[in-house]
């Protein structure tokens, strides 16, 4: 057991699986292990389990039990979307994306390109919001898909994809979003957002890592990438990972019944969070939207200072957290996403991500106030820049 | 993914700063990630009349890597003469740090460039050669 006074601010990396949903899963791997294409009564257990926690997937997104596919990553559902859509409808050619879309997004599309897709990067404004009206742009006569996604990960911006889910509809074009950081903190009403293909994962909302899945609105043509024994009809074949199922499941029902209470909770903090940083800590500033962001975000950059230093030093002090900086990314690069927000390399440097979850207190958060600017200070006190601006 | 001894440096670090009036300072960039080191170096003689570095610091806009062979460097090359601090080697900071990954290697040569480029102003601004020896 870790120490408890250890304050875990990653919740956008990754959540605790919730205690409850342990115990769901938990008999599913000793006793109900059944494979799910099995015709005894294990294997009708395993399918029984499976379908009903489909049941309470479809629900929470107001779609049917035939529209949801599990798939074992929001990487993998995100791949499946592109690809899918790209293989069954080759005869359009052209697809758009944000240009703050996760790496799994960003890849796909780009690969896609390299076999001869044409593909649109969508710009943002300076807080990462896409404007409907680009997108609109955007679409031509030989565009499939758009994919933006409903936050963003890094700066928890939450994009109007309402309006651009209804420009797709009209202009006849598929509409995928990764909703990875908002399922199970934000409504999604697949029908009323105009949504034809979702991304969501459970180990961002306290349920297990290893089970996503991917929401296709019924008559969507899209074909597997993974090919087999013709599982979830067709589109995933696997032997499905049935304890993760039922963990997605309890995640999902669990952050239905506490949604409402639990983002005002969360949003009051990070309000908190993000006042008392601004105003502690002079050339500090918020990354992502003011006010459209998700309830459990605070993104800031710190002039003069490297972030992947200041979270070494914040993890020495119990607080783990995250940053975007080019020294602590695997190819030395800045952040694509704060980049498209329009900062130059050097301000994209000192980024620091704080992202709350089911368990963070209000002792914790002052605990971070007390520390950070501290911390900010002395990272200061080696770099060259800020003495130059005293 | 730190040896323990890159983590110390880092988190207790040494020789940051400015030194007023140095004899020689070293700005050197880094293009792979974009970080940034000064070195400031002050100039006296030992007891055998030989040049030696009297005082050293750095100022460091980097990872933890970059910050601890900032220190690192500074470390090796105070006291020592001219020559001596000019032979010392990235392979030798890197070894004294009990090894570094090998994405943050670039890091170290940041060190052991701001440092020669420091000798070399000291001996530009007093009309001399810069020899690596
Ligand atoms: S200074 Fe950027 S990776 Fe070390």
């Amino acid at each position: 057991m870790r120490s408890p006074t250890l304050i875990y601010l990653d919740y956008a990396a990754t959540t605790p699986v919730d205690p409850r949903v342990v115990k769901t899963m938990l008999p599913y791997f000793t006793k109900k292990f059944g494979n799910t294409a099995s015709l005894h009564s294990f294997g009708l257990e395993a399918k029984e389990a499976v379908e009903k926690g489909r049941k309470i997937i479809a629900d929470a997104i107001k779609a049917s039990v035939k529209e949801i596919y599990f798939t074992s990553s929001a990487s993998e559902s995100n791949n499946l979307a592109l690809k899918g859509l790209a293989w069954a409808n080759k005869d359009k050619k052209h697809i758009i994306i944000s240009s703050v879309e996760h790496d799994c997004v960003l890849t796909s599309a780009a690969w896609l390109e390299q076999q001869g897709w044409s593909l649109t990067l969508l710009p943002v404004d300076k807080y990462g919001l896409v404007d409907p009206k680009e997108v609109q742009k955007a679409i031509r006569p030989d565009t499939l898909a758009v994919s933006v996604m409903h936050a963003n990960n890094e700066i928890g911006t939450v994009n109007p994809i309402g309006e651009i889910g209804k420009i797709c509809r009209d202009k006849g074009v598929y509409f995928h979003t990764d909703a990875a950081q908002t399922f199970g903190k934000i409504p999604i009403d697949v029908n009323r957002l105009n949504i034809d293909l979702l991304t969501a994962s459970a180990h961002k909302m306290c349920g297990p890592k290893g089970v996503a899945m991917l929401y296709v609105r019924s008559g969507v043509r899209i074909r597997p990438l993974l090919h087999g024994g013709g599982h979830e009809g067709g589109l995933r074949s696997s032997t499905l990972n049935v304890p993760a199922i039922v963990g997605f499941a309890e995640g999902v029902k669990i952050c239905l019944a506490e949604m409402k209470k639990e983002s005002a909770r969360l949003g009051k903090l990070r309000d908190k969070l993000i006042k008392g940083a601004l105003t502690k800590i002079s050339d500090s500033h918020l990354n992502g939207h003011p006010k459209k962001r998700l309830p459990n975000n605070a993104n800031f950059r710190f002039s003069y200072i490297e972030g992947e230093a200041l979270i070494m030093m914040l993890d020495n002090l119990g607080i783990a957290a995250s940053t975007a900086s080019a020294c602590s990314s695997p190819k030395l690069q800045p952040s694509h996403v704060l980049l498209a927000c329009g900062l130059r390399p050097q301000d994209a440097h000192g980024s620091l991500r704080l992202s709350l979850g089911r368990w963070t207190t209000e002792s914790e958060i002052d605990k971070v106030l007390e520390v950070l600017p501290a911390v900010v200070e002395k990272l200061r006190k080696i770099s060259p820049f800020s003495s130059i601006n005293n | 993914m730190y040896s323990p001894k890159t983590i110390k440096y880092f988190n207790s670090p040494k020789n940051y700063g400015k030194i007023k009036n140095p004899d020689g300072i070293g700005k050197v960039g880094n293009i792979i990630c974009g970080d940034v080191m000064w070195l400031y170096i002050k100039i006296g003689k030992d007891k055998k009349k030989q040049e030696v570095i009297k005082d050293i610091k750095y100022e460091t806009f980097g990872c933890v890597a970059a910050i601890a062979t900032s220190g690192q460097v500074t470390e090796l090359a105070k006291g020592k003469t001219i020559a001596e601090a000019l032979a010392i080697s990235k392979d030798a900071i890197v070894e004294e740090l009990g090894g570094l990954p090998p994405i943050k290697l670039h890091c170290s040569v940041l060190a052991v460039d701001a440092l020669a480029e420091a000798i070399y102003d000291y001996l530009s601004k007093n009309k001399r050669q810069f020899r690596k020896i």
